[in-house]
Formats: structure tokens, C-alpha cells, sequence
């Protein structure tokens, strides 16, 4: 047996590989300290994930490679991806800090999982392999499950976990069943190798589409699209808001990607079939994240619906690539749906910031109520916020806008006018609950006028969080055209 | 060349908002630094009129970069006889609009300052824009300051006004989006208004894209029956909102019109234009009598705007010289007289915090300098020879004689209906007996108020007698448009 065993190249897996060397020394550090010097954990943490950022910076070289059997693979949408993704958990952690300080949740675990959550992201991201992806998805679910009950005297907490688990491993085992239908159809796990069989015409298309409704489904749980958004609200809610953070950016990189990978480089040949399937989704959560946002009281509810509608814009894109001989023809709307989730992220990183700015020891800013006059308290911060409320909207001169505008392009490009017409619409009911924030920063009293306290790091980084809302509003090529290069060299 | 003075018009006083918000509570800071900026905007327009040249149709003081290159998306400014005059008028407004809040405001007043200051610059953006969605950034983007401007330092129901105006123009400008990206897939992947303009385009393609247009733009201008969010916004926008508002936030939707609607869609333009020249004589008419029944002040400004606004869009789609030329004269008019008017609210406002009719009566035996100013302004603001308001209503009612002699008579009601809605105002509140003691108390213009005052009472009597200069630059563009609008494109 031994003998036909050859080692895999590690060096394209050299940032997990080194993850997860870390978080195991971080284990067995940590075990040794005591609540006063949880500093070091957070810093070795903050430390591992800068590493990894420079390792994937410097063996980032364009190429496609596959290792570990084909089931791995390195190219520069990877790399790209996995550089957002540090980035983004980095400063969900400094935001966090605070927060997790003052209600003694700054345990060892926190920051375990959330390196463990990193690395099933960065498995998921570079998956080629049915295999692999799902070994990524479940690394990552698990290790969410466990931090949205990190707070374990919160019974609302623990019911948060409950229905993201039950839920989740529903959405899983769905993704799985699928993902068994295609390799009953085509006699391949490996993504590479479905397209290839889907090419050749040699797999049976009943089994096939009838597996795909359920990649579809498992996938439109994962990135929380109608009608498989029931989780979102509950665990956005009822989980700590440092967590809420974590889910709400991070993981939706690592849910694009699944996305690509799955739809785009596995089964584009029956592009037609999960096209339709995802504009019924995008078109559902885009209604539906903007009405219902409307209705809440609770900032993180409201920015649970608003993100539901912001995935509706997502797949929007997704579904947007016309349908050609080659997936290059499709580059325009994929690199859009890839400029609009990273757009995202960092909106949704700022606005998350913003709560936890805002919220202090034995006080939760939950409620929409607790930024009224915040203009009169921090008139710096009211304009972050106002900012970020306005880019999500989609008004110029921000980020949001010009996400928005590629999106919308790639679907009047697709001929989807009418659809186009309709997220607009909507875009203007979900103005109408963004407008309210801005409306009780500035206009109203404030309900008190205690100052805002925070530390100088994370000042300094929510101030830049929202400041690069606006300056790649007034700038957007160049993120836009690295997320088009990124996908250029991948596809 | 000098061809940054566009991009110093539309940046100096954006980036010189930051200064403003910078000096924070410190009032005369604040102040005399947005007074700076303003006058540095202000100063830097000044040579893109004196170098004008108005005997070409093209554009001038072009500046073209790319912006984003991955949408062929360009930093493309240039401005035309027909744009020029409102960059002028807009840093020249802003001024005023500074000096108007010099005393009045006193809560957060960098950031009111701050406001009107990055507006002014956006709107100078619009005005200047030759790329679509360089335009509609600026479009869109002007809508928060005015937001928070209203929702901050507005009257008692401001909330509702700001969500009201906010939304509606969203609704708008948003569907003039899904235009703007069709017409890019279209033209082979330009956002070039210029080359837009040469685009052959089928009927039904033009109807919609006239009808999208005509949502983004009829709002803006306000057109009736789109018009409701105009006297809401006003009544509860603090003075200097009101003034802006009228004075150029009205303007950005007829120039919409000159700009996309007319060029881009020339065949639906004469499809639709007897539609847009029923819809602006209804503004004329039917929102003059309105006007004429209002018991407050700015509410009976705020009709008359639209009923002026009525008479542009009209003088539009006639498609003659005298129309096109008649309506911007009465643009650049009504934003003189309607600012001035506003300011002359505010002054009122600012003494007895009530801007009801019923309140005032016999102001001109305590406010005699102030009486003879607003008497003037009304009368500009009915249409009376000599002043500004007169050239452009003449010359546009001419232009619909030219076309129908019925559109011109309808048209020629204004002169009645402005006189009656606007000196009946004035009757009531300068003249007769002092009606209570708060009037009898109140005290004449100030330096500052009469300086804002007379500035504009300079401006509306020179333009009445003397529009030579203002007629001037425009001749060779609109020219150059009523030519290339005669022209199918099918």
C-alpha cells in the first residue's frame, strides 16, 4: 500500500497547512493562560493570520494548480479570496475585542474557532473536489454552531445555535445529496472532471438537474437567498454581535466561492437550468430582504434582511453570465457578482463595527432606537455610519453604488431589463429603512448623551472601514479590475 | 487652454467643506471660512463665462481622464452655452446662501455650512457632467446634503418632508439607471453623452427611453402631477434649503431635459411633445390658482415655482429658438427671483418665526427698506417688463404663438394669475394697518440682509433690462440643439 503513496505538493496549501500548524500551537498555549494574559492568544491569533496573508501573498503567481489528487487547487481567484478573507477576520477580531472583554466571552475557544472557521473557509475557497468543499463547508458550519452559543447563558443565544445547526445540517445534507446525484450521473467527484463529463454529453441530464435542485438549495442556504433565509434573522439576532459580525462577512466570500466553484466551474454546461433557479431566488430575496427590513426594530435583524436582499443582488449576478461556448463570456457578470460580494463585506464589517462601537459594558445598541441622535455624540461616527447606510442603499458616491451598477449592467447586458427594473424598485423600498438610520442619527434628541467609548485601534479602524466605503466609491476601478483580473486568470 | 476650471468649480468647494466641518463649534470660523470657499467657488467661475466663447456649439473648458476603465466610465466635464449660465448662478446662489445663515443658524452650524458647500459643488458636477453615469453620480449624490439639510434645520414636519423629497427623486433617477445601462449595451460600451447624442435608436426603444427620462426628470422640475413632494420640501427646508432648492435643485431636471430627453430621443420628444406641452400648461394654470389660495408664504412661493417651471418645460418642447432660448432666460430668472423671494420669507421668519399671511400686515411701516424689496421681487416674480421675470415669459409665450396661438394664449394667463397670486401676498402682508404688535415690533433689514438683497435686486433688474449677455452665450448651442433635434434618428 505504502508504496504508491506520493507525496502531495503542499506548497500551493502552504497558508492552510500553516493555519493549521498555529492553531494547534494556539491550543496548547492557550491552555496555559489565564484571563489576564488573553492578550497573548489574540495577538498570536492576529499574528497567524497575518502570516498566512503573507504566505498567499508571496506564492500568489496567476498559475492554476492542483494538488492532493486534483482535489485541491491554488489559482489567483483563490488567492485573492483568501486575502479578503484574513483581512476581513482581522478586523472582525479588533472590532470584537472590546465587546468580548467586557462580558468575559474573550475565552481561548472564541479565537480557536474562529481560526478553525477560517481555515474551512480557505478549504472551501480552494475546493476542486466535491469532497473537499464539503470537508470546508463543515469545518466552517461547525465551528459557526459553536461561537453563535459561545455565549452560553444566553438561552436567545443558544436557541440562535440550535436552528443555525439544525437548520444548517439540513442545508448540508441536501448539498450532499446532490452532490451525489452528480456523481451518480457523470461517475465523478472531482468539480474538473464534471465539467468535463457535462462537456462529453455523457451524463444522464435527468439525475443530473434533478441533483442540481439540490446544490442549488444547499447553496442558497448557505448564502441565506429566499427561500432558505429563515435562519438568517434568528441567528443574526440572537447571536453575540461580535459572531454576527464573523457571519455576516467573512463567510460570504467563502459562500461565493462555493457558488463559483460548484455552478460556474462544475456545471456550467447546464447554465440554462441553474440560471432560472437562481433568478427565482434573487428576485424572492430581493423582495423580500427589503420588505421585511422594513418591519424591524433590532439593528441586527434589519441588517439580517438587508443582507438577504444584498444576496438577491449576488445571485442576480451570478445567474447574469450569458451562456456560451466558453465560461469567458460569462466573466463580466462574474467578476461583478465577485465585486459586489467584497463590496459587501466591507459594508457589513463597517456597520457591524458601528454596533459594537456603539455598545458597552452591560449595554447592547441592539435596537435601531439606541443610534437616535448620534449626530450630537460622535459627529464623526454618525458620518461613518451615514456613509455606510448610504452605500448600502446603493447612493453614490460609495462603494455600494458602483456594486450595484455592475450588477445591473450584467443583467440589462443578459437582457433581464425587466428584472433589472424590478431590483431597482426595490433597491428604493430598501433606501427607506437605510434612510431611517441616517434620519435618527441626525434628526432626532439623542436618548443619552453618555460619549462613545472605544479604543484607539478600533476607532482608527472603523474611521478607515468607512472611509474605503467612500474612497472606492470615488475611485472603483481598481477593485473592480483586480476582481476581474482575479477571475480572468481562474477561469 | 485652462480646462481644470471645471474641476475646480466642482471641487473647490466639496473639499473646502472639510475645512468647515474641521473648525467645528467655533461659529466665526466656521463662517468666514465657508464665506472663503464660497467666494473661491464663486471666483473660479467667473473666467469660465469671461472666456467663453459664444460663437461655437460645442463644448468648452473640456477636461476628459479616464475613471473607470473597466466601464469605459470617464472623468468627462465640459460645458456648453446652455450649461455655463447655471454653474454661474449655482456658486453665485451659494454665496448668498452662506451669508443668509450667517447669524440665523445656530445649531451645528459647520455642518449646515458644510452642506450647502459640497451641494453646491455637486450640483456644479451635474451641470458639467458629459458622461452618463458621471452625471448621475452627482445626480444622485446631491439628494443626501439636501436630506440632511431639511431633515436637520427644517420646520416642524421636516422628517417627513426629507423622506418624502428623498424618495420621490430616488424613484426617479433610479429607473433613468436602467436607461443609462441599456443605452450603454447599446452604443457598443460608452457612457459618452456626445456620442449618445449620435446614436440612431428605434421608436419604441426611444419612447421608453423618453418615458425613463421623463420619471428621472419630470420629478425633478417638478412637473405636474409629480409635483407634491415640491411644496412639502419647501415649507419645511430652513430658508437657505428652500433657496437652493428653487433656485438650482429645480433647474437640474429642465437641464435633464436639454441634456438626455431632447437629444438622445429627439422622435419621441415630437411624439410626446404635445403630452409634456398639455402636462406644463396644466403646471401654468392650474397650479397658478392653487397658488393663489395658499395661507403660507413659502407654500405660495413653492406653487408659483412650479407654475413657473411649467412655462420652461413648455417653452422646451415648442422646438423653436425662442422657446428654448425663452425658457432657459426664465430658468436662470426664476432662480434670482424664487431665491430672493425665499430670502425675503426668511427674513420674516427669522423675526416673528411664522411664515402665515395672516400673521403679517402693514410690514412696510416698520420695515420700509425691506417692503421695497420684496415689492420688487414680486414684481419680478409676475412677469412685470423690466424686470427678469418678464424676458423669458415674453419670450416664450411669443414661441407658442409661433406654434399654436392657443398654447400661447393659455400661456399668456401667467401674466394675470403670477400678478394675482404674488401682489395679493405682498398686499396682505406689507400693507395695510400694522395687524398686531409683533409687527409693530419688528425691525427693519440689517447690513447683511440688505446686502444679499440687494445683490439679487441688482441681478433681477439688470437681466430685465440688459439680457443681452445671457441671450448671447446661448444662441450658438441652442441653435446647434434645435438643429440636431430636427433631425430623425430612426
Amino acid at each position: 500500500m505504502l508504496k504508491n503513496f506520493v507525496t502531495p505538493d503542499l506548497y500551493p496549501a502552504m497558508p492552510e497547512l500553516f493555519l493549521l500548524v498555529m492553531s494547534c500551537v494556539l491550543l496548547l498555549v492557550d491552555a496555559f493562560l489565564g484571563r489576564a494574559q488573553r492578550w497573548i492568544t489574540a495577538t498570536l491569533t492576529l499574528i497567524t493570520l497575518a502570516g498566512c496573508a503573507l504566505i498567499t501573498y508571496q506564492t500568489m503567481d496567476g498559475q492554476v494548480v492542483l494538488t492532493f489528487s486534483n482535489m485541491f487547487v491554488d489559482d489567483l481567484l483563490a488567492d485573492f479570496l483568501k486575502l479578503l478573507l484574513y483581512f476581513s477576520v482581522i478586523i472582525a477580531i479588533i472590532y470584537s475585542r472590546d465587546y468580548l472583554a467586557a462580558r468575559g466571552l474573550d475565552k481561548g475557544e472564541y479565537y480557536l474557532l474562529v481560526l478553525y472557521a477560517t481555515l474551512g473557509m480557505m478549504v472551501m475557497i480552494s475546493a476542486a473536489h466535491f469532497l473537499t468543499l464539503y470537508l470546508g463547508l463543515e469545518l466552517l458550519s461547525l465551528s459557526l454552531y459553536a461561537l453563535v452559543a459561545l455565549d452560553r447563558d444566553s438561552s436567545r443565544a443558544t436557541e440562535a445555535a440550535m436552528k443555525y445547526f439544525v437548520l444548517g445540517a439540513l442545508a448540508s445534507g441536501l448539498l450532499l445529496y446532490g452532490m451525489s446525484m452528480v456523481y451518480g450521473a457523470t461517475g465523478t467527484l472531482e468539480i474538473g472532471g464534471v465539467a468535463q463529463a457535462l462537456h462529453l454529453g455523457v451524463a444522464n441530464k435527468t439525475v443530473l438537474v434533478f441533483g442540481l435542485v439540490f446544490i442549488v438549495a444547499g447553496i442558497a442556504f448557505k448564502l441565506g437567498a429566499v427561500p432558505f433565509h429563515m435562519w438568517v434573522p434568528d441567528v443574526y439576532q440572537g447571536a453575540p454581535v461580535p459572531i454576527t459580525l464573523l457571519i455576516a462577512s467573512a463567510p460570504k466570500l467563502a459562500a461565493f466561492a462555493m457558488a463559483l466553484r460548484l455552478l460556474v466551474y462544475g456545471l456550467f454546461d447546464i447554465a440554462e437550468h441553474w440560471q432560472n433557479m437562481l433568478l427565482i431566488l434573487a428576485v424572492l430575496s430581493i423582495a423580500l430582504g427589503n420588505l421585511a427590513a422594513i418591519a424591524q426594530s433590532n439593528v441586527k435583524r434589519m441588517l439580517a434582511y438587508s443582507a438577504i436582499s444584498h444576496m438577491g443582488f449576488l445571485l442576480l449576478a451570478l445567474l447574469s453570465g450569458t451562456v456560451g461556448p466558453d465560461r469567458h463570456y460569462a466573466l463580466n457578470a462574474y467578476s461583478s457578482a465577485l465585486y459586489y460580494v467584497v463590496a459587501y463585506v466591507i459594508m457589513s464589517l463597517g456597520a457591524f463595527g458601528m454596533i459594537l462601537l456603539m455598545s458597552r459594558a452591560g449595554f447592547e445598541a441592539e435596537r435601531i432606537d439606541d443610534f437616535k441622535g448620534l449626530n450630537r455624540r460622535s459627529p464623526w461616527f454618525a458620518a461613518v455610519m451615514m456613509v455606510l447606510m448610504f452605500s448600502m442603499a446603493g447612493i453614490p458616491f460609495f462603494i455600494g453604488f458602483f456594486a450595484k451598477f455592475a450588477v445591473l449592467l450584467a443583467a440589462v447586458d443578459a437582457g433581464h431589463v425587466a428584472v433589472a427594473v424590478f431590483a431597482v424598485i426595490f433597491s428604493l423600498i430598501g433606501a427607506f429603512y437605510y434612510l431611517r438610520i441616517v434620519k435618527l442619527m441626525y434628526f432626532d434628541a439623542p436618548e443619552e448623551s453618555a460619549p462613545i467609548k472605544a479604543s484607539p485601534d478600533m476607532r482608527f479602524l472603523l474611521s478607515v472601514n468607512g472611509a474605503a466605503v467612500a474612497l472606492f466609491g470615488l475611485f472603483p476601478d481598481a477593485l473592480m479590475s483586480l476582481c476581474t483580473y482575479a477571475l480572468l486568470r481562474s477561469l | 487652454m485652462s480646462s481644470f476650471l471645471l474641476s475646480l468649480a466642482i471641487w473647490i468647494p466639496i473639499l473646502g467643506a472639510l475645512p468647515v466641518f474641521a473648525a467645528g463649534e467655533h461659529k466665526p470660523l466656521v463662517r468666514w471660512t465657508a464665506l472663503a470657499v464660497a467666494l473661491a467657488g464663486f471666483a473660479v467661475t467667473l473666467p469660465l463665462y469671461f472666456g467663453f466663447d459664444p460663437s461655437q456649439a460645442g463644448m468648452q473648458f473640456v477636461e476628459q481622464r479616464p475613471w473607470i476603465p473597466r466601464f469605459n466610465v470617464e472623468y468627462f466635464l465640459g460645458v456648453d452655452g446652455i450649461s455655463v449660465l447655471f454653474i454661474l448662478l449655482n456658486s453665485f446662489i451659494t454665496v448668498l446662501v452662506v451669508i443668509a445663515g450667517w447669524e440665523v443658524i445656530e445649531e451645528k452650524l459647520a455642518q449646515y455650512m458644510g452642506a450647502f458647500l459640497i451641494m453646491s459643488g455637486l450640483m456644479n458636477g451635474i451641470f458639467s457632467a458629459l458622461d452618463a453615469v458621471l452625471f448621475y453620480v452627482f445626480f444622485e449624490a446631491s439628494l443626501i446634503p439636501m436630506y440632511i439639510i431639511i431633515g436637520v434645520w427644517g420646520g416642524p414636519n421636516r422628517v417627513y418632508a426629507a423622506f418624502k423629497f428623498f424618495l420621490y427623486t430616488l424613484l426617479g433617477s433610479l429607473l433613468m439607471l436602467v436607461a443609462l445601462l441599456w443605452l450603454f449595451l447599446e452604443s457598443g460600451g460608452s457612457f459618452n453623452l456626445l456620442e449618445w447624442h449620435q446614436l440612431r435608436i428605434e421608436m419604441l426603444p426611444q419612447m421608453l427611453l423618453f418615458l425613463a427620462f421623463l420619471v428621472a426628470f419630470a420629478v425633478k422640475v417638478p412637473m405636474w402631477p409629480v409635483h407634491t413632494w415640491l411644496p412639502d420640501a419647501h415649507v419645511e427646508a430652513p430658508t437657505g434649503g428652500s433657496v437652493v432648492l428653487a433656485a438650482i435643485m429645480l433647474k437640474l431636471g429642465a437641464y435633464g431635459f436639454l441634456r438626455f430627453s431632447l437629444p438622445i430621443a429627439p422622435d419621441a420628444s415630437h411624439y410626446f411633445a404635445p403630452l409634456m406641452i398639455a402636462l406644463s400648461l396644466i403646471a401654468v394654470i392650474y397650479i397658478g390658482f392653487v397658488a393663489l389660495v395658499q395661507a403660507d408664504m413659502k407654500k405660495l412661493i413653492a406653487y408659483s415655482s412650479i407654475s413657473h417651471m411649467g412655462f420652461v418645460t413648455l417653452g422646451f418642447f415648442l422646438f423653436n429658438a425662442l422657446g428654448i432660448e425663452g425658457a432657459l432666460v426664465q430658468m436662470i430668472s426664476h432662480g434670482f427671483v424664487s431665491g430672493a423671494m425665499f430670502l425675503c420669507v426668511g427674513v420674516l421668519y427669522d423675526r416673528l418665526h411664522s411664515r402665515q399671511i395672516a400673521d403679517y400686515g402693514g410690514v412696510v411701516h416698520t420695515m420700509p427698506k425691506f417692503a421695497g424689496f420684496l415689492v420688487l421681487f414680486a414684481m419680478a416674480n409676475a412677469g412685470l417688463p423690466a424686470t427678469s421675470g418678464f424676458v423669458g415669459e415674453f419670450m416664450v409665450i411669443l414661441g407658442s404663438v409661433k406654434v399654436n396661438f392657443w398654447i400661447g394664449l393659455a400661456a399668456a394667463t401667467t401674466l394675470i394669475l403670477g400678478a394675482a397670486y404674488t401682489l395679493w401676498m405682498v398686499k396682505r402682508v406689507l400693507f395695510g394697518p400694522v395687524a398686531n404688535p409683533q409687527v409693530a415690533a419688528l425691525e427693519d433689514i440689517n447690513a447683511r440682509e440688505f446686502l444679499f438683497l440687494a445683490l439679487l435686486a441688482l441681478c433681477v433688474l439688470a437681466m430685465g433690462v440688459y439680457p443681452y449677455p445671457i441671450t448671447e452665450v446661448m444662441h450658438a448651442s441652442v441653435d446647434n440643439l434645435l438643429k440636431h433635434v430636427a433631425v430623425s434618428k430612426l
